[in-house]
């Protein structure tokens, strides 16, 4: 424990919390509080040190890297496509939409597009890893706040859409299925039909977590009105998805930059923002991206072209020298790759933008001058994966 | 030193036969930005359609960030350095190391050479804006000389750049002028090194041989073409 009697700093709190609560005149004697590496609103290993004047927070750090895996540096020794079976760890909720922008950054330098069959799956894929993982968050973000019931619901629902992705790609968590130029594999038989069927009962989730969670009065009272972030703010920090969009910020790249090999394009749907900027809001804009995604898996399923899944790419892949940086919209926020390469089997440098990172870092700006219980409710709403944020 | 591209603004379009193309709005905002930064921007490029690559001078790195924030570059992407050190170690197939050990004898070191917008430093620092209005997005480029690995921060126009500014200081070791926090993110406060540094050996590639040299190995039947079935 560390005595933080600094005047100046309880002054500053002071004078930017609205509710002025710091007690100046007894000068009470702070205290830190190490929530963490292992706790459960963390989604792996993260610690925060907040320190505490009563029961608020005068500043909340975070330290990441328990879990550091060195992405950036592996990528410099192991060729393309064994770089794809690194990146599906990163955000491991969501792999395979981590693979999709590394994919098309390479395409980008080679100047291969994939089939139109493939750009098809590749899409339905990467939505169906949005839901994955998104209703994982509700489910769990619940089970934070102490509503136990949506976690067993979203495990239960959350399964549909995993077992699709096996059937399909051969893993539940680590697809491993995008290449340069394609896809590894066709879908196997039926497997439109069963995707329709899993999209419909994830529809009714939706809608049973809108009754169930959103609409529970506990629930909205731990969430409504904290950890307010203005969008300014939020774009400053590099707030991305969910976050920026609960901020009322109107931006998708899967509608305002659908890079080359996606097609988000061939479907009617729409993009959701929350004006408040609020915990609430950014569960309310998930919740409502997980119903729009499933619908958007469904009217792709009923357009997918026939014919072949991976186009004429050389079997030993040298990227051409160049470089190239592609975005795409991840279920936890915007994810780029900036791949640097010599033309030859491995990536020069790969800088990995992840989503969670810069999300994250805006917790010390955001847990300024809130309560202990809210600093949960905030950093679940934020909702980060740690392999997102050390990478 | 070489470039991978014309770092002249004046010949961003492909040189030879292929059909000239010109991207009207990289090249606006391009225009727009060399007027408000004037001489700091030395050099540039665009790839027609897809992207736009700006250098600026070491000493207008933060000027570049409020010009581009004042054009409506207001989300914050990413930042990040790149070490052009062309790697001593265990990058290619035929690594140095490696070679060494087998008692061949050594290769003269590549030279450095830099990418888009050119360069002058082993060393460069990039970072990326967009701009959600006219959805496009900006990489910045600036040169770090080897006797000075510092450069100016971000972290005052930008927030966001704090975190990213404190990983390229522990990974790369620049330092950055004007952070309000400038200690190591990730890494262990007295981790000595820069892991991200060409010359830091990965250990693990040390102890282990390179897992590529499987998939070079030519495909029974496919003769000596190493493209393979390709084209």
């Amino acid at each position: 424990m560390t005595a933080t009697s600094d005047r100046e700093q309880l002054a500053e709190i002071a004078a930017k919390a609205n509710d002025n609560r710091v007690n100046l005149d007894f000068e009470t004697e702070g205290m830190t509080l190490n929530m963490g590496p292992q706790h459960p609103a963390t989604h792996g290993t993260l610690r925060i040190v907040a320190k505490l004047d009563g029961e608020q927070v005068i500043s909340a750090e975070p330290i990441p890297g328990y879990m550091h895996r060195g992405y950036e540096k592996l990528t410099e020794v192991r060729t393309y496509p064994q770089v794809n079976a690194l990146v599906n760890r990163i955000d491991w909720l969501g792999s395979f939409a981590n693979e999709v922008p590394f994919i098309l950054a390479a395409e980008t330098l080679m100047g291969v597009e994939a089939p139109p069959r493939a750009q098809w799956i590749r899409t339905i894929l990467f939505e169906m890893s949005r839901i994955a993982n998104i209703s994982l968050f509700l489910g769990d973000y619940g089970l934070q706040l102490g509503g136990m019931t949506a976690a067993f619901y979203a495990f239960r629902d959350r399964e549909h859409v995993l077992n699709q992705i096996e059937s399909a790609t051969g893993g539940r968590f680590h697809p491993n299925f995008d290449r340069i130029g394609g896809l590894k594999d066709d879908l196997p038989k039926g497997w439109i039909a069963d995707t329709h069927r899993a999209m419909d009962k994830l529809i009714a989730f939706c809608d049973e977590m809108d009754t169930l969670l959103i609409g529970n009065e506990i629930f909205q009272s731990r969430t409504r009105g904290i950890g307010v972030i203005p969008a300014d703010v939020a774009l400053s920090y590099g707030l991305s998805g969910a976050n920026l969009r609960a901020s009322g910020v109107d931006w998708d790249l899967r509608r305002d930059a659908c890079p080359p090999g996606m097609v988000y394009d061939q479907a009617d749907w729409k993009v959701w923002t929350h004006p408040d900027g609020d915990c609430f809001g950014r569960t309310w804009v998930r919740m409502q991206e997980t119903r729009e995604a499933a619908l958007i898996v469904k009217q792709l399923l009923d357009t997918i072209p026939s014919g072949p899944v991976m186009a004429k790419v050389p079997r030993i892949i040298k990227v051409p020298e160049g470089e190239a940086y592609v975005e795409t919209e991840n279920p936890l926020g915007a994810m780029g790759y900036y791949i640097v390469s010599k033309g030859e089997l491995v990536p020069f440098r790969v800088k990995i933008r992840s989503a969670s990172f810069n999300n994250i870092s805006i917790v010390p700006w955001v847990a300024r001058g809130a309560y202990v219980p809210d600093l949960i409710s905030i950093l679940g709403s934020l909702y980060f994966i740690l392999g997102d944020i050390d990478r | 030193m070489g470039q991978l591209s014309s770092a002249d603004t004046t010949e961003t379009q492909a040189d030879d036969e292929v059909v000239v193309e010109v991207d009207e709005r990289r090249q606006a905002v391009l225009d727009e930005l060399t007027a408000r930064l004037g001489d700091a921007v030395v050099g540039s490029h665009i790839r027609p359609g897809n992207d736009l690559w700006v250098r600026v001078d070491r000493s207008a790195w933060p000027a570049a960030a409020a010009a581009a924030k004042a054009m409506g570059y207001t989300f914050f992407d990413f930042l990040s350095a790149i070490d052009w050190l062309p790697s001593p170690f265990g990058r290619d197939m035929d690594a140095q190391e490696d070679l060494l050990v087998s008692g061949a004898p050594a290769k003269e070191q590549a030279p450095i050479v830099q990418g888009y917008a050119g360069g002058e430093t082993r060393f460069q620092v990039f970072a990326r804006l967009y701009s959600i209005s006219a959805g496009l997005g900006v990489t910045f480029k600036a040169d770090v000389p080897d006797d000075d690995l510092s450069i100016g921060t971000w972290s005052s126009t930008f927030a966001g750049a704090n975190w990213h500014e404190r990983e390229a200081f522990e990974m790369f070791g620049i330092s950055f002028d004007g952070h309000p926090n400038l200690i190591k993110l990730y890494l262990p406060s007295d981790f000595q090194g820069f892991p991200l540094r060409k010359d830091f050996p990965l250990l693990a590639r040390r102890v282990r041989p390179w897992p590529g040299i499987v998939d070079v190995e030519p495909m029974p039947g496919s003769g000596d073409d190493a493209e393979g079935d390709g084209e």
